[in-house]
């Protein structure tokens, strides 16, 4: 079997870990970041007019699979359980904690593709960039077109955008103990490094530390 | 340091206590914060600031805005110079080093200068008329001409300033924070809405800085302190200052530019501007007006100035602009500028008023400070060279023009002028705003706009104080509940000011000279110098279209953008074509409002942001390897991998022959990959690849062609059957996004029945290729449960299994004509896989290869690359695949075929080529023709598509595509080169193993 240590996160290269021990005492920074790395993330297609796929699906994650666009459903804490976001009227992307995506593709599979539901393990496509923190939203506007307003894109929302210039996924978590906006940014593999570095240096005049996810 | 001579003792909004020293021409001074620098140099006694662009005549301060002309300056100096600011818009500060523009070698002596005397030379239309012939004088004199002109110098050092984009969204947009835009944005604030106020200046008031009308019983000034702190504690309310909005875009988008760093000088920390790009659900439009001048003879002396301008550099800036002053009007504000000069220490020597009456109000002002007004009359000509020293003025007759009657000269060394006002109607207009003809005060205002869009106050052509107020209070209103929100908010009385009862202004643009020519001085763009004369003449030689006449006489289209000389010259084109002012209908506005930086636009896509970077998961060992890379896309593809002294073509002939001869591997990684599920996936796939997909089995592959409607190559791949109703589909690297969008919109649009799902899965995983006589050993080594052999994974089958204990698919696919493995795994496994196939192939010598040696690789092969053999004028035929392309049914682009241009045979067609010297390696693109000639033209039969060098032929090999190329098979043919010319035999285009046994090992 492969051995974990042998896998690489689309930012390995960086050393965020040692990154994030150096800034652990950092307390003035406007904005966070970090990786959550190796999300597993499925990608769900079938029809929300079949009610036999929705029961079928919506049974296996758990939730009822959000019909409204741009929302999710499910957990925002994926320890709990998988999360749903809304990417298009017959598109769901399934996040899951690190390593749970595999038996739920399973699951979903034997449950849904009866009915016209298709599912595709696309856990390697993306990582997941966390941006929170005072100022998160500020360095969000400098890339993003969307109204990030926190009265319109609320916690749950989410929303598939460019970010600078990389194509992403965005989602919105619950607001931090201190009351400021956390958001989960899905970004292609190859787009990583880049948008990475990118949102270092648009919150730059913020100060930003690097956080262990 | 010299005294501020024109300074006053008190008032204004500058701060005594912060002296800051500045220098002009290299001459040094001293301003006071809050000083623009046009206010610094007036309270200087500077009054020449610049040359005019053409006739090089010396040019004053014209106006306290963005409207100016003349005071056009390059701000510092170095990577970090700034040309043509106006420098009534330049924020002083400490350290400030600015220079004239259009002058050499200096502003006061200026070689270009005796352009002036040639002036009766220089008419309208002087370089159409000069260079329509004989052609070469216009090459032999260009290069002159082109240094004589241009305003101010670009920077030639890279910016080393930082700039970014925010993207902001609002309910209400307001454009200009004056009286009418500070009561829009406090009524549309206590609704709760969201509101965006935007305004140029480096702090909101806008007119109410610069007079002294009163706004609720208060000082305006006091009136604008007080809103801004409704502001601060108002969360939804945002404001920023020295703020552009500069364009007006579909949708309601504005554009907007922050210059946050500019008022602290050069070299400051941190971002210097943002542009702000605004989606405004409406917004709201008040941007004010401008006060226009007047055309007379030498309107353009240094002292000659819009009225409220001057009123501007007494009440907000206590700078006195003259020692003395004349005013010239046709309505009541130019009494209002008298007063403030009057009262500020600049004595009025008279008011020349074009009217035979003025308003009571109006009236009164002159009255009570004893300044004399001479109604009926105009100013005809100005004295004085280096600078204005006195006003003729003469009686004026009923039809506007002065008869030389009661002819006196006034002394002065100030003339204000007020013409009446033009609305800003910019930003209205760029997005299609219809523009309607004010007769009254003979100005456009805001019509029509397909947009949720409204002017108000002066931008709407409502000129007096107390009218904006209550039209910008309304119009926050109307903004707000049009956005949607239901609240209406508190304090619903809209600020009051003190009516007056004005007389109508007289419709007066320009005053014909008494002498003879004189219309040759009469300024109409004191930018571009273009004079009454110059638009006449161009009338008269039939140029009737605005739009002509801007361009044959070059009216507005200086840096200015001829916003104070636009609608006079309409009037007089008006005048002289006898057709009333709106039928002339005036020029396009277009976005910008004023110059952005290039910096601003770029924000912070330049150096490394300038395009994404794509990587693979094996990238950085390939950067650790050396690596030379190449651009695919966006992504980096190794390229070739050098050996301490090796050239580019001993490393990749090392690579091609490792390939053929041991082991060759392949980051693989890029191309695209589409996962396909659903019950109509094979009708799916027949229709839009060229070959029959009904027959494929599950775990087997097959090449597919994919055309276009036009019957053209789009691109190609291979696609595999995973399961009963699965498939996974590769697309070229390049075109692994294109062909996605493609596929769905045909899904989408023409093809809803279908059960087809398509998820990209380019990035889920990674990909190795092995290639070579040793490919096999090395996965018998790294592999216990995948099938190796021919018959169990033959040529075009896949398998799943592990490959160094990571779950993979391998596929026996080859683009080399050699066995080949191409693995992938999930992605977090490719630096793994690849660093287990490294260490595990050192004894065979597993040697990696790039793009380039896999180009030579499939070219021996005869094997195309779409975008490469093909070029969208390419159809299957024509490379010889006719077997790829199915008779039988029916599929995107087959229709297109059997068109009597795709289908006839002499088309171009793949051959390959080689040439006579075996070292002899063609250029890619090179012409190729049947007969040459010494000299063209020649007929060129094609052009070579594919040419390398091939180590494992031991010769230069080429592919190309020639017109009826196969019927030319064993003829010769030449391609003509710089300085020789080279013969090549056509020859089928497959180079090595043309009976492609080794692919099957």
């Amino acid at each position: 079997m492969a051995e974990p240590y042998q896998r690489q996160s689309a930012l390995a290269h960086l050393g965020l870990a040692a990154r994030a021990a150096a800034d652990r005492e950092k307390s003035d920074a406007g904005v966070q970041l970090g990786e959550r790395a190796f999300p597993g993330q499925l990608n769900l297609r079938g029809d929300p007019g079949n009610e036999e796929f929705m029961d079928a699906a919506s049974g296996t994650v758990d939730c009822v699979l959000p019909t409204v666009p741009n929302t999710s459903a499910g957990e925002d804490d994926l320890e709990e359980g998988p999360r749903v976001l809304w990417l298009a009227p017959v598109e769901w992307l399934i996040v899951t904690a690190a390593g749970a995506e595999e038996a739920l593709a399973g699951e979903l599979v034997a449950a849904a593709a009866g009915c016209g539901g298709s599912v595709t393990d696309v856990s390697d496509a993306r990582t997941v960039i966390v941006l929170q923190g005072p100022n998160a939203r500020d360095v969000l506007m400098k890339g993003c077109p969307l109204d990030l307003h926190p009265d319109v894109f609320r916690p749950g929302h989410c929303a598939q955008s460019l970010l600078a210039r990389a194509a992403v996924i965005l989602y919105r978590r619950a607001d931090e103990a201190d009351g400021s906006a956390s958001f989960e940014i899905h970004v292609t593999r190859s787009f990583a490094d880049y948008l990475w570095v990118w949102l270092e240096d648009a919150a730059g005049e913020y100060g930003v530390q690097v956080i262990e996810v | 340091m010299r005294p501020q001579r024109m300074r006053l003792a008190s008032g204004g909004r500058i701060d005594r206590t912060r002296p800051l020293s500045f220098s002009f021409d290299g001459t040094r001074y001293q301003g006071f914060a809050g000083d623009t620098l046009a206010s610094a140099l007036m309270a200087n006694g500077v009054r020449r600031v610049g040359r005019s662009f053409k006739l090089h005549r010396f040019r004053g301060i014209f106006s306290a805005g963005a409207e100016e002309p003349n005071a056009i300056v390059q701000l510092e100096s170095g990577p970090r110079t700034v040309p043509n600011l106006r420098a009534t818009q330049v924020e002083l500060y400490d350290g400030l080093s600015a220079a004239s523009v259009n002058a050499w070698p200096s502003l006061a002596v200026d070689f270009l200068a005796i352009n002036s005397l040639f002036a009766p030379l220089l008419p309208a239309g002087f370089y159409y008329k000069t260079f329509m012939w004989p052609k070469p004088l216009w090459h032999a004199c260009e290069g002159m001409i082109r240094r004589a002109a241009g305003l101010g110098r670009a920077p030639m050092d890279p910016d080393p300033d930082t700039y970014d984009h925010l993207h902001a969204h609002c309910d209400v947009l307001v454009v200009g924070g004056g009286p009418t835009g500070l009561a829009a944005a406090l009524r549309a604030g206590r609704t709760g809405a969201r509101v965006i106020i935007a305004d140029e200046q480096n702090e909101l008031g806008g007119q109410l800085l610069n007079n002294r009308q009163q706004v609720d019983g208060s000082l305006g000034a006091d009136w604008v302190a007080t809103a801004c702190e409704e502001f601060v504690g108002t969360a939804n309310v945002r404001v920023l200052t020295r703020t552009t909005a500069f364009g007006h875009y579909e949708h309601n988008h504005v554009a907007l530019l922050e210059r946050r760093t500019d008022h602290l000088g050069p070299g400051v920390d941190g971002v210097r501007q943002r542009l702000w790009k605004v989606r405004a659900k409406q917004v709201v439009l008040a941007a004010g007006a401008y006060e226009r001048p007047i055309v007379f003879r030498n309107n353009d002396r240094p002292g000659v100035m819009l009225a409220s301008a001057a009123a501007a550099y007494v009440n907000r800036y206590a700078v006195r602009p003259g020692q003395r002053a004349v005013v010239f009007t046709n309505n009541d504000s130019g009494y209002a500028a008298a007063a403030d000069l009057a009262d500020g220490g600049v004595p009025v020597a008279a008011i020349v008023d074009a009217r035979l009456e003025a308003g009571d109000d109006a009236a009164a002002l002159a009255a009570v400070r004893d300044i004399e007004v001479l109604n009926g009359f105009a100013v005809v000509d100005v004295k004085g060279r280096r600078q204005v020293a006195g006003a003729d003025v003469s009686i004026l007759n009923d039809e506007g023009a002065a008869t030389g009657g009661s002819a006196r000269t006034i002394g002065c060394d100030l003339l204000a002028v007020s013409g009446g006002w033009n609305p800003c109607v910019h930003l209205h207009c760029h997005s299609g705003g219809k523009l309607d003809f004010d007769s009254d005060w003979a100005c456009f205002v805001p019509g029509r706009t397909p947009l949720a869009s409204r002017a108000a106050g002066a931008a709407a052509g409502v000129f007096e104080l107390a009218a904006c107020l209550e039209s910008g209070f309304e119009a926050g209103a109307r903004a707000a509940r049009a956005a949607g929100i239901k609240r209406r908010g508190r304090a619903r009385k809209a600020p009051a000011a003190e009516r007056n009862s004005p007389a109508p202004a007289r419709r007066l643009f320009h005053v014909p000279s008494l002498k003879r020519g004189g219309e040759a001085k009469a300024f109409v763009d004191l930018q571009y110098d273009v004079t009454a004369a110059d638009i006449s003449l161009a009338a008269r030689e039939g140029y009737e279209s605005v739009e002509h006449v801007k361009r044959y006489t070059t009216l507005g289209m200086a840096t200015d953008q001829g916003k104070t000389s636009n609608v006079a010259g309409l009037a007089i084109l008006s005048g002289v074509l006898g057709r009333p002012i709106p039928e002339v209908g005036t020029t396009t506005f277009r976005p910008p409002y004023t110059a952005v930086t290039y910096g601003a636009l770029a924000g912070r896509d330049v150096g490394d942001f300038a395009d994404p970077v794509r990587k693979t998961p094996m990238h950085h060992w390939h950067v650790a390897a050396g690596a030379k890379f190449e651009d695919v896309g966006q992504w980096k593809r190794p390229w070739y991998y050098p050996r301490a002294d090796e050239s580019m073509q001993e490393a990749v002939n090392r690579e091609c022959l490792a390939a053929r001869n041991t082991i060759g591997v392949l980051d693989a990684s890029t191309l695209g990959k589409i996962d396909i599920q659903g019950r109509d996936t094979v009708t799916f796939l027949n229709r839009v690849y060229t070959n029959t997909w009904d027959s494929l089995a599950v775990g087997r592959s097959r090449y597919g062609l994919m055309c276009g409607e036009d019957g053209m190559i789009f691109d190609d791949g291979v696609t595999t059957r995973l399961g009963d109703h699965h498939y996974l589909m590769t697309t070229t690297s390049g075109g692994a996004a294109r062909v996605m969008s493609w596929l769905e919109e045909w899904l989408q649009t023409e093809w809803p029945e279908l059960d087809v799902r398509l998820t990209s899965v380019t990035e889920q995983w990674a990909s190795a290729g092995l290639c070579g006589p040793g490919a096999r050993r090395l996965m018998d080594d790294l592999s216990e449960d995948l099938p190796l052999d021919s018959e169990a994974l033959p040529f075009m089958a896949m398998a799943e299994g592990r490959v160094a204990e990571i779950p993979a698919r391998v596929f026996r696919i080859s683009f080399s004509g050699e066995v080949s493995f191409e693995i992938n795994v999930a992605a977090r496994y490719g630096m793994a896989l690849w660093n287990a196939l490294m260490t595990a192939g050192e004894k065979y010598g597993i040697t990696p290869y790039g793009t380039e040696a896999m180009h030579v690789l499939r070219a021996e092969k005869g094997y195309i690359i779409a975008g490469q053999e093909t070029d969208g004028t390419v159809t299957p035929i024509d490379l010889g695949l006719e077997r790829m392309v199915s008779k039988k049914k029916d599929f995107i682009g087959k229709r297109s075929l059997s068109r009597s241009d795709t289908a006839r045979e002499d088309r171009k067609q793949l051959v390959g080529l080689l040439t006579e010297d075996e070292s002899e390696v063609l250029p890619e693109g090179a012409q190729i023709v049947a007969e040459p000639r010494p000299m063209p033209p020649m007929e060129m039969i094609g052009h070579v598509t594919s040419s390398y060098y091939s180590a494992n032929v031991g010769r230069s090999i080429a592919l190309a595509l020639i017109r009826s190329g196969r019927s030319r098979v064993g003829e010769y043919v030449f391609a003509p080169l710089p300085g020789k010319r080279v013969m090549a035999r056509v020859v089928e285009p497959v180079f090595f193993d043309p009976e492609g046994g080794r692919l099957h090992g």
